[in-house]
């Protein structure tokens, strides 16, 4: 088995919010990040898919198409985009890099061929990143 | 869902490696220039990665303010230029990044809100050390 991993970037806008809640008591769960008018970050993922090395091409998965895969499913979806208000699955859920890595999960679970969805980690900056490993982890 | 969050931390410490248990020739052998009798000091670098059920409410493994404030008593201001040699923790024991990541792995422990999966102690950027406790690490986690 080998364990291939896959880098892209994208620049997005967020803000942390629970409806139910007061301002006051958004404020002191999420601190500056409640703040509605936003801000952002540079987001790197990593994508590691698991698989067999291919005995004719030497490839765990063709990496250009698992690059494209990656910019169709999910840096075309949030890239340069508000996740709070562009992007789908953040209208009931919140945008934490937690989530982020769940969501993109799902957008990638069972889109890659020949190979298994290994992990999936987000940076929302160089010290500070969630790694998800599916339900099943 | 369950996630696994980490963070990193810095701190910057001297020390110097040295065993009571060795004579001096010995300790120079073992430890080489890091056996220098006037110390030297590193930036360290500490990831600590914890796991949780992503609260369906906040969306957290847990709130990183107060996982903040937990390293900043308990880490930083512990650790952050001191000579680490001179700490309680290293009374009795060589201040190895190895015996380093046990001490901080204890520390984290007692973060009361998620499951410390491991800490990885940076020395600098060339070596790096993790320890997860009794326990290895999850396969394909590291």
């Amino acid at each position: 088995m080998i364990f291939l991993t896959r880098k892209a970037e994208f620049s997005s806008a967020h803000f942390y919010w629970v409806d139910a809640w007061t301002e006051e008591e958004n404020r002191r769960v999420f601190g500056k990040c409640a703040n509605r008018n936003g801000h952002g970050h540079n987001y790197t993922v990593e994508v590691t898919v698991a698989g067999e090395v291919d005995a004719v091409s030497g490839f765990v998965v063709d990496l250009k198409q698992l690059k494209d895969i990656l910019d169709h499913e999910v840096i075309s979806v949030y890239d340069h985009r508000h996740l709070n208000l562009e992007v789908p699955e953040f209208r009931t859920s919140i945008p934490t890099t937690e989530n982020i890595a769940i969501a993109i999960w799902k957008r990638l679970e069972n889109k890659i061929p020949n190979a298994k969805l290994h992990r999936v980690r987000v940076y929302e900056m160089p010290d500070l990143f969630a790694d998800f490993y599916g339900e099943q982890a | 869902m369950k996630a696994y969050l980490s963070r990193r931390y810095h701190f910057s410490a001297s020390h110097r490696l040295h065993s009571e248990r060795f004579d001096e020739g010995r300790n120079r052998e073992v430890y080489g220039k890091c056996n220098n009798p006037h110390g030297h000091g590193h930036n360290y670098t500490v990831q600590v990665t914890f796991s949780g059920q992503v609260d369906p409410v906040t969306g957290m493994v847990c709130d990183l303010a107060d996982l903040d404030a937990f390293a900043k008593a308990n880490l930083i201001e512990r650790f952050d230029k001191t000579n680490l040699n001179l700490l309680d923790c290293f009374a009795n024991r060589v201040s190895t990044t190895e015996n380093l990541s046990i001490e901080v792995h204890r520390i984290f422990l007692s973060f009361p809100a998620a499951h410390l999966e491991r800490v990885h102690v940076e020395e600098t950027s060339n070596n790096s050390f993790d320890h997860a406790g009794s326990q290895l690490p999850a396969p394909g986690t590291l």
